[in-house]
């Protein structure tokens, strides 16, 4: 097949990799469909979504609701479950054949397995976890505004390599948070990206555009050879996960529940409760094997945004900050008056946790009562 | 049978990190060490060059002061340290480095009962995506996240983590496998070893040793070579502190629950 990924005229449209798993579409894949869609309309392209799986037309017209306008379907048993090389046969023979100039991909275990491989094969560059996104070079400007340390009047965004106006700029954290970058993908397309998932909004579901969406089915050669991996079989864990993304309020807890573990993951867990919210936790409570990798918030665990933010006995290392600073209310307890997540909080009471949740909760009860 | 390690020198980004006031990482005020995930690959090397006496080789892209690093990996048991400098791979991406490396790889060749271990990521970039980019290059086939590895023969049984599970994968040597915190603890490197990680070798790959490798040109490594740019790098902003709530435990919370039902956030 001809394909040079340096001639990046002949590229053109938005496309979101959609993951789906065991037939049902991830949630990630929404928020990107989301996202996809902006940068399409900044370009005046057409956003395009591409769903390998086994037996999926019935879940890709829903991906038309936010906002794709074609949805290339691949159905085939070889591709139920995921494995690498044939949803990077699939992928790369997509993009080869159609050329889009921008490929989303959820930033999950699959997506971060998939999309740097595609990018070797197809010669071309690839930002991980990126946490936000931008075409348009006012809409760039305005998040650096507020999103950045940086003096945007006087800050200099021309380029004599490339057009800054034209191309995908894709920002990431790195460093575990203590810094963020701007990359971009300026000689080769498609420009990729892999996405974190929970960062980008999902936009209202609208019926009519599910109607609307185009459902191609191209012919494609897929055989078992191709797959030099074999899957024998794919586990949910039985326990339910918690789910720190859909929350509106997290009761977190860290390093000062170390005194008494399971008297301070039990008065979390009443104070969420009490707040219709859920429990979660820092990098250092759940690397002392206290509590499940599930409910870790941070640059190594998971982006949150949620109404409330509740910090139990967590210091705010920059690596935890990362994950909860857009909060939109953040309470801090904790003994050290110098904790660094007083800086961000909303409101910091410095005192023991086991005293003061206690009295939290017992504050909360006699407020609802009072109402 | 050898088994190849990718091993990088990291700032330790859990601890203390300064940023300078131009927004880049004040590195001479970090301390560095061996990514974490990349002793989780280390170790699952060891492990089976216990059982089957293979050959283990750690390489690390990276300036010269690395050497320092693959003496500790071999007191550990590594057998050979491959050291990848040159100033020509400078300012490479994920793309970029996993073609060097592969073309290091190449260079010793990989023969069918070989396997590649990686970290999943290393802890300064967060990137992911250099162990699968070597796979690619070398034709080989990957599992990531690797939280449970069996092998019977050539075949290798691999517990592959997913967000919500996992699942099991079966797979045949010549492979890549990157490798997670849950599969293993790093052993620790013993008195013997460091008595004798200087008489082992250490061999340097400068640009001169990789560039007639086909993989090797000024079009595909470096800062030249490399898909992706930094277009721009800052300091996320701090967000304001906001205020203090004062008194003993009952007050205290007492106090917040009143203002937060005058916000109506409760």
């Amino acid at each position: 097949m001809e394909f040079n990924s340096a001639d990046i005229s002949a590229f053109k449209n938005v496309w979101v990799f959609c993951e789906q798993r065991q037939g049902v579409m991830m949630p990630t894949t929404f928020e990107l469909i989301s996202e996809g869609r902006k940068l399409a309309d900044e370009l005046g392209v057409e956003l395009w979504g591409i769903l390998p799986g086994d037996d999926v037309d019935g879940i890709a017209r829903e991906l038309g609701g936010y906002g794709a306008d074609k949805v290339l379907v691949y159905n085939s048993p070889l591709l139920k479950n995921y494995t690498t090389d044939a949803y990077a046969k699939i992928l790369c023979d997509a993009v080869m054949t159609y050329k889009p100039e921008i490929l989303l991909v959820g930033a999950s275990n699959i997506g971060r397995d998939l999309a740097p491989r595609c990018a070797a094969r197809l010669h071309t560059g690839l930002c991980a976890d990126c946490t936000h996104l931008d075409v348009d070079m006012d809409g760039y400007v305005n998040f650096l505004r507020t999103g950045s340390n940086l003096d945007v009047e006087t800050t200099r965004f021309e380029s004599k390599l490339f057009d800054v106006r034209t191309n995908l700029k894709m920002t990431r954290p790195a460093f575990g948070g203590h810094l963020m970058a701007t990359i971009v993908c300026p000689r080769f397309r498609p420009a990729m990206a892999t996405v974190r998932p929970g960062v980008m909004k999902r936009r209202p579901f609208d019926a009519a555009g599910a109607e609307r969406v185009e459902l191609l089915h191209p012919e494609f050669s897929l055989s078992a050879e191709d797959c030099k991996t074999q899957v024998l079989d794919v586990v949910k864990a039985a326990r339910k996960l918690v789910d720190l993304i859909g929350a509106d309020v997290i009761v977190s807890v860290g390093r000062g529940i170390a005194k008494d573990i399971e008297g301070g993951i039990a008065l979390a867990e009443e104070l969420a409760e009490e707040l219709g919210g859920v429990v979660g936790a820092s990098r250092a409570a759940v690397d002392a094997g206290w509590i499940s990798a599930d409910h870790q918030v941070g640059q190594t665990g998971k982006t949150v945004h949620p109404k409330i933010y509740i910090a139990l006995g967590i210091s705010g290392a920059i690596q935890h900050k990362a994950g909860m600073q857009d909060s939109e209310c953040i309470i801090a307890v904790n003994k050290n008056e110098a904790a660094p997540i007083f800086e961000i909080a909303d409101y910091g009471i410095v005192g023991d946790l086991f005293q003061v949740v206690p009295e939290l909760i017992a504050a909360l009860r006699a407020e609802k009562a009072a109402r | 049978m050898k088994i190849f390690v990718t091993v990088k020198q990291v700032p330790d980004t859990t601890g203390k990190v300064a940023v300078n006031p131009d927004g880049t990482l004040n590195r001479a005020s970090m301390q560095t060490i061996t990514n974490p995930d990349d002793l989780n690959a280390v170790e699952a090397a060891l492990e089976l060059k216990d059982k089957l006496g293979c050959k283990v080789i750690a390489l690390s892209m990276a300036p010269f002061s690395a050497e320092v690093m693959l003496r500790e990996l071999i007191a550990m048991g590594v057998d050979e340290g491959v050291l990848i400098s040159g100033r020509e791979f400078g300012g490479s991406d994920t793309f970029a480095t996993s073609q060097i490396i592969a073309a290091a790889i190449d260079t010793y060749g990989v023969d069918s009962d070989d396997i590649i271990f990686c970290g999943r990521q290393a802890i300064d970039g967060d990137t992911a995506q250099v162990g699968p980019q070597i796979a690619e290059k070398l034709h080989l086939p990957q599992v990531t996240y690797a939280g449970e590895i069996e092998k019977d023969g050539d075949t290798l049984r691999i517990r592959r983590m997913l967000e919500d599970g996992y699942m099991t994968v079966k797979v045949r040597t010549p492979c890549l496998i990157t490798c997670i915190k849950e599969l293993n603890t790093p052993r620790y490197m013993t008195v013997r070893g460091i008595e004798e990680c200087f008489d082992k070798p250490i061999r340097i790959m400068d640009y001169q040793a990789l560039k007639d490798h086909p993989l090797i040109d000024a079009t595909t490594i470096g800062l030249k070579g490399s898909p992706t740019n930094i277009f721009k790098s800052f300091a996320p902003p701090l967000k304001g502190a906001g205020m203090m709530v004062e008194g003993g435990p009952k007050e205290s919370a007492g106090k917040l629950v009143s203002m937060l039902a005058a916000r109506h956030m409760i």
